[in-house]
């Protein structure tokens, strides 16, 4: 299986490790992975106004490249860009006079976009194509005794016309890690917004949702929490620091991206991990577990 | 809190404007409260969403054009997920934004982020504060 693959801007920048680990995974998994060439920015959310077409103008360029690249399909790691593609691709599927407008404006592309590119989020993949039993089979340091949560976010599950799963109970990546041999831990909060890019103009609201979030993974028992979304986890793991101001008795919990722990587990080398990228160091957990 | 409601306001363009750009009608809620309960956000709103679709319907434009809410709404999609007529509460909310920004009404002054700010945070947040907060 040969998968194209689109990065986005944050697994290229803060979080290149999540790609590296994602790489080594896929690799390991015995999946060919091919970068889309000439990709460009997504545009990170799906613009949702009615008339606001040139913002689909940047993701439907980049399902042009896929076509360019020779195939039907784009895979990413990122759930903003799995949200932004999406959710484009459906816009212009279901409307043929703004696929029309689209192309027009890109009158110097060689390639017509016609709606014939599916976009999937890696943990599709993993899931239908590739099959959790087989990861079962591959994993050759189960992730023994690790209590994981899952945290899910807004845009891989919402809105749930394009979700790839359950918007109010998803299990996907709690199937993904117990086929990796930890323990998941269920939590009421998997699905609550992390208050996103707010943490540009307001980083204290992120604050409030790290502690709520992450509070009651904790008491729950999860030893990390395991999320989707690059922004998600910075999100959870750089606002820590501003969480432990506003309640000091707030412990910490470490971020890891599934990449990572797919890593961890199929036998890559703990340097893909780049765990001191990390602002809340996850080594210590891990290595009380005989992980790394 | 003496809310005026007169029949002006409510054939206002204003109120078209946000249908238009929204794609929603405003009329089909009828107030069950559903997407402000589940709103993650509500705790640092002024106007609940719930409330913010009644403005809307009413042509209530000072009070949603200055209210606080449309700038902590960060497009979860939970309202949207749950309401029961179908209504896209955050895309009523995203309408609001554009009609302020098309003014050229940044909420988010670009050259006020610290270079701190601009290096800590990654692309997809700057990118995505850009788009809903700048013109």
């Amino acid at each position: 299986m040969k998968l194209i693959y689109y990065p986005g801007c944050t697994l290229k920048n803060q979080a290149k490790n999540f790609e590296d680990a994602g790489l080594c995974a896929l690799d390991k998994l015995g999946i060919e992975v091919q970068e889309l060439e000439r990709w460009n920015c997504c545009g990170t959310v799906f613009s949702l106004v009615t008339d606001d077409l040139i913002h689909h103008l940047a993701p439907v360029r980049v399902l042009i490249r896929t076509k360019e690249a020779k195939s039907n399909s784009l895979m990413t790691m990122c759930a903003m860009c799995f949200n932004t593609l999406k959710r484009a691709n459906e816009r212009v599927r279901a409307d043929a006079d703004a696929l029309s407008t689209l192309n027009d404006l890109m009158y110097e592309e060689e390639t017509k976009y016609e709606g014939d590119v599916d976009v999937y989020h890696l943990l599709e993949i993993l899931k239908d194509k590739i099959g959790f039993e087989t990861i079962r089979q591959k994993t050759v340091k189960p992730l023994q005794d690790l209590k994981v949560a899952s945290y899910y976010g807004c845009y891989l599950i919402r809105p749930r016309e394009i979700g790839i799963d359950d918007p109010e109970n998803p299990q996907i990546l709690e199937d993904l890690t117990a086929s990796l041999g930890a323990t998941p831990i269920d939590f009421p909060y998997k699905t609550e917004c992390c208050a996103a890019y707010k943490t540009v103009d307001n980083p204290n609201i992120v604050a409030e949702r790290t502690y709520q979030i992450l509070n009651s993974a904790r008491q729950l028992g999860a030893e990390v929490v395991v999320v989707s979304c690059p922004l998600c986890a910075f999100n959870l793991d750089a606002r820590q620091k501003e969480t432990s101001k506003l309640y000091p008795e707030f412990q910490h919990v470490p971020i890891l991206y599934f990449t990572q722990l797919m890593a961890l587990a199929l036998g890559c080398s703990e340097e893909k991990l780049r765990l001191d990228l990390h602002y809340i160091d996850p080594k210590p957990i891990l290595k009380s577990k005989g992980l790394i | 809190m003496r809310i005026n409601i007169s029949r002006k306001n409510i054939n206002d363009l204003f109120v078209a404007k946000i249908q238009e750009l929204s794609g929603q009608n405003l009329l089909a809620c009828y107030q069950c409260g559903k997407c402000s309960a589940g709103c993650p956000a509500v705790s640092d709103m002024d106007l609940l969403p719930n409330q913010i679709i009644r403005y809307a319907q009413l042509g209530l434009k000072d009070e949603l054009m200055h209210s606080k809410s449309i700038w902590v709404c960060a497009s979860c999609m939970t309202c949207n997920v749950r309401c029961p007529r179908g209504i896209k509460i955050a895309e009523v909310i995203e309408a609001i934004r554009q009609i302020l920004l098309r003014k050229r009404a940044d909420h988010l002054p670009l050259e006020n982020l610290s270079p701190e700010v601009k290096c800590q945070v990654p692309p997809i947040a700057l990118i995505s504060s850009f788009r809903k907060f700048t013109s």
